[in-house]
Parts: C-alpha cells; structure tokens; sequence
C-alpha cells in the first residue's frame, strides 16, 4: 500500500514552526501594548487583532492576495527587493500565516501579561531592574504559560488553515500544496483512502494538541501575585 | 546628611496633590495622614513610579525630575528603594532567589549591605530556600524588606508595609525597622496612618491632608498640635513624652517614670533605672479636674496649667492642651465640662492619666 506523499505534511510542519517563530516575537510588543496601554485606540487595535477570528478566511485571503501582488507597492518593492512574488510562494504563505493566526499568539499572551499586572514591573524597577532587564527576567518567566498556548495554538491553527492559503498560495506542491490543500485535493480527484489517511492523521494530531493545552493549564496554575 | 527637595504636583481625576518641602534625609521621617490624604502618591514620586508628577525633585546635588529642563530619571536609575504595601515578591523565585535578584543590581558598593549580615538582621536564615507563596504575611514583609535593602538603596521608602498585618505581626516586624537606619545607615521615608507606629518609629513626622501638607516638625510638636484633628484623627490623637525610669515597685508591679519631677506609674516594664523611654498618652486617657482630686482609682495625677482650648463647633467636644512643664498633654473634653469648670488659658489644673502606652525604649 503506498503511502500518500511526506511533501505536503512536512511543507506544512515547516510553514507552522517559521509562524509561530515569527508570531511570537510579533506579538509580544503588541500584547503587552494592549495588556499596559490606557491609550483610547486600545479598543481599535484589539478589534483590529481579533478580526482574522471571524472574518471568512475567502476574505482575508481576497485582501492578502491583492496586498501582496507584485503590482502592489509591497508585492512589487518585494519583487525588486528579492527577485521572486510573495504570492503563490512559501514567503507569502508566512505573511498570510501570521495574519490568520495572530489573534491565537496576541491574545493568551496579553492575558499572561494583565495577570502579572503593573506591581511586578514597578517592583522590578525599584530593584534597578530597566525595563527591558524587567521584562525578560520577570514577565517572561511569569507569562510562561501564556507563551505555551499562544505557541501552541499559533502552530495548531496555521496547520489547519485552508482557505487563507489556498488564495494566497495556489497549489504548487513543495512550495504552498499544504496539507489542507492537499486533502482538498484528493477528494476533488476522487482519491478518499489519501484523503481518510492525511485528514485522520490531522484530526488526531489537533485533538492531541488542545488536550495538552489544556492538561498544562490544569497541572500548572498561574502563581501570581 | 543629604536632603531631599520636592516641589511637585500630581493630579488623578478629583484628586489633586501639591506639596512643596524640603526634608533632611536622616533617620526615619514618617509621612503621615488620613486614606486619601495623598501620602502614598508622593511616596510613588518620589520614586520615579508616578510618570504623570509635575514638578521638580531634588537629591543633594542629584537631580531626579525637573520639567523645566525636561528631566525625568526612571525608578530604575534612582537607586531608591521601595517597601511595597503588599509585599510584591516575585513568586517564580525563592526567597533566596528574590534576593539575589536585587544584589545582583545593586552595582555593588557594600557599605555595610552585606547579604549575610542583611538575612541575620531580618532572621530569614531558615526560609532561605522556601517559594514566597508559601510565606506568612509577615514573612514576606520581612523578604521584601531585605530585598530592597539589598539593593543598597541611597534612601529607603516604606509604603505602609505594615498595614496588612495583625496587631501581633505588626509587633514582630516594627523592632527589625527601627533598627535599619542605625545598622546600615540609611535614611527612610515611612508612610503610614496608624498613630502607633508613628510614635515608635518616627523621628520627624510631615501630615498631609488632602494633598496638602498641613504640618511637619519633630513628633512631639506635631502631635500636640491640636488643630490637626481631622488629620490626625480624633480617636487616637495624642502625644508623646520622653521620660527617664526613675525605679521599679517589686511587690505591686509598677514603675515609676520621672517626667521633670512629676511622677508617671506605669504596670512593670522590663527597662533599667535610668534609662530615656518614650511614651504615648492619648488625649481620650486624659481627665481635667480643678482641685486635687480623692478616694480615685486613678494612680497618675499631675499639675499643670491649661496652655490652649479649641472648641469643636458641632460637637460635644473640646481639645485642650495642657503644659505639665517642658512638655504638654492633651485631653479631649466635652465642651460643657470646659464651660463647668471655666477652664481658660493659664488655669492651673490637674491632669488624670488613665492609661500610658509604652512606644520605644530609647538608646541613651
């Protein structure tokens, strides 16, 4: 019985570990701006993060593919930049991933972050800590859950995203055919016992996951405060 | 010995604070006054932690906030440190940990800060390696305490750090704070609203009142001040006396205290002959009478003349201060017994003392 091909399983183990690098770095300034900020656009920017949560991935993909064609002023400055399009590419696909999934880094994140609150930091500061010094040496530690899940569920999410990608990215195998894409695929050709295996094998994989989310949220409480 | 110069507001919605003063950083100067007063604000800016203070603030010659010039040094540069109400051990580190954390951003001038030397003097040798969630409040008190002196801070703000302990917790930590000035020679801003501590702790003392500063002076000027009612409160207002031991009565168990000749009778207290301490009598433990009073249970009968008489308008009381020589009581009064007795300044009277509490035992 032959296997159904390693590509797109492991394209797509490669698009969700560079996301979720990225993701993370990039949401932890904006989480911690909208856990501290008294700012009035606090709400906006929130609304802005949390939109990719109800938007139809049809949309987002709409929008992404015309932001990012070469005859837009960023897809064009990355064409005479790097020579290639960010559509249809495994770069774009990144850019596209970090959009779709960045409510699932921002928002546990921020949560970890209110939950440490302004006392931790102000305490740090009293024992000369800068803020930079007080952030790695006291939030991180104490945000650590809140990194786990947003790692995990940013990792999770990009693995399952399908129609973000599909706009975006095509079908161009080693490059942006993913797993979803892949599965689309098969049953669009008719092909259910390469369709039962990758969707069988997601399934369980997505199951796994959240169960260790949550069985890490209930064996490690949060100690603050 | 530096001082610390302030010229700041800071205003909150409503809340509006604006103190100027300058202050001797030298042994442990209390601010005190009533919850909203304002005296934990200034204590925050003082620090560097209120980014929305106003003003300018001056250490000796360093300067740490001057809008003129567009100055503002951040808490972490000001080497000041903070004893938080609640504590704010970081609770993904042991105690030792915690510590460790401050020494290590200490910048390392000794000066007599020695690690060892600071675990001894708060006895935290056996919760060294215990998490601080595990702590009782008074533990952590104590943590904190020798935290932010391991950051060998040039001057040390202590905001309220006992107000969220029990009478007997109080007890244990208030003999480990009054001794840091001495043994590690740094000044300390303490803020607080309880009048006890005030007297065992204070050596100076500056009232703020609705985020104003309405008195400062030594301790004993400023609780005789029976003006400040409202900001001293009216319950436990009164003042303090510095007093010499003059013996011990074995058999009764009682000891006399010698205030310039006239006598104090206290329940035995363990404290030498001849030895200075300091009391504090509240103006509510204070009767008036015009003879000499007889056949009373009261021991503590002294002479003195009425030195001032403030009547409360709406109330049934009145505050009134009497000079017993060298020093002056209080005695809160109800208006009609000031009226009965036609007391007035310069009348002689005597004082009946209730009860006296014992504050601090006074080195010398």
């Amino acid at each position: 019985m032959a296997f159904p091909d390693i590509g797109p399983v492991w394209l797509t183990l490669q698009l969700a570990a560079v996301t979720t690098v990225i993701l993370i770095i990039l949401a932890t300034p904006v989480a911690w701006w909208l856990a501290f900020t008294r700012s009035r656009a606090k709400s906006a920017i929130e609304a802005i993060t949390a939109l990719p949560l109800v938007l139809p991935p049809t949309v987002l993909g709409f929008y992404l593919l015309i932001f990012l064609s070469p005859t837009s002023p960023l897809g064009g400055l990355w064409v005479e930049v790097t020579g290639t399009t960010l559509t249809f590419s495994f770069t774009g696909l990144v850019v596209a991933s970090i959009i779709y999934s960045l409510p699932f880094a921002v928002q546990p994140l921020q949560v970890a972050f209110e939950g440490i609150g302004r006392q931790q930091m102000e305490a740090a500061a009293t024992l000369r800590a800068s803020p930079l010094d007080a952030f790695a040496t006291v939030a991180v530690p104490l945000a650590l859950r809140g990194y786990l899940t947003a790692g995990v569920l940013s990792f999770a999410h990009t693995i399952g995203e399908f129609g973000v990608v599909l706009m975006v990215g095509g079908n161009i195998p080693g490059e942006t055919k993913v797993i979803s894409v892949a599965i689309y695929e098969h049953v669009e050709t008719i092909n259910y016992r390469d369709a039962h295996i990758l969707s069988a094998g997601l399934l369980i994989f997505s199951f796994l996951v959240l169960f260790f989310v949550y069985a890490v949220n209930r064996r490690f409480p949060l100690r603050v405060g | 010995m530096t001082t610390l110069s302030i010229d700041v507001k800071v205003s909150f919605g409503s809340f509006g604070l604006e103190v100027a003063h300058q202050l001797a950083a030298e042994g442990i100067t209390v601010l005190f006054g009533p919850n909203g007063s304002g005296k934990s604000t200034l204590l925050r800016t003082i620090a560097g932690l209120e980014r929305g203070a106003r003003g300018r603030i001056h250490y000796g010659e360093t300067v740490w906030q001057d809008d003129g010039d567009h100055l503002f040094v951040p808490a972490h540069k000001r080497g000041v440190g903070y004893v938080f109400q609640d504590a704010r051990l970081f609770p993904h580190l042991t105690v030792a940990g915690n510590l460790a954390y401050a020494e290590k951003r200490s910048g390392g001038r000794p000066n007599g800060l020695e690690l060892e030397t600071v675990v001894k003097t708060l006895e935290l040798q056996s919760l060294m390696a215990r998490r601080v969630t595990g702590l009782s409040g008074g533990e952590r008190q104590r943590v904190a305490i020798a935290r932010t002196l391991m950051t060998r801070p040039r001057l040390l703000l202590m905001d309220e750090p006992l107000s969220a302990l029990d009478v007997r917790r109080k007890a244990e930590i208030l003999p480990y704070i009054e001794q840091l000035p001495g043994l590690f020679d740094v000044p300390i801003i303490y803020v607080t609203h309880a009048l006890d501590e005030v007297a065992r702790l204070a050596d100076r003392m500056v009232v703020l009142s609705l985020g104003r500063k309405v008195a400062e002076g030594s301790v004993n000027d400023v609780l005789e001040r029976i003006d400040l009612g409202p900001a001293t409160g009216r319950f436990e207002a009164g003042v303090v006396l510095n007093v010499r031991v003059a013996g011990h009565d074995r058999e009764y168990q009682l000891t006399r205290l010698d205030h310039h000749g006239q006598t104090i009778t206290v329940p035995y207290a363990d404290v030498p002959e001849g030895g200075m301490v300091r009391v504090r009598i509240r103006a509510r433990d204070v009767a008036l009478a015009i003879e000499k009073p007889e056949g009373l249970s009261i021991r503590n009968i002294l002479k003195g003349t009425v030195s001032d008489i403030v009547e409360e308008p709406a109330t049934a009381y009145a505050e009134t201060l009497v000079d017993i020589g060298n020093a002056r009581l209080r005695a809160r009064i109800t208006r009609k017994s000031a009226f009965d007795l036609g007391l007035s300044r310069g009348k002689p009277v005597f004082v009946l003392i209730k009860s006296v509490s014992f504050d601090r035992r006074m080195v010398g």
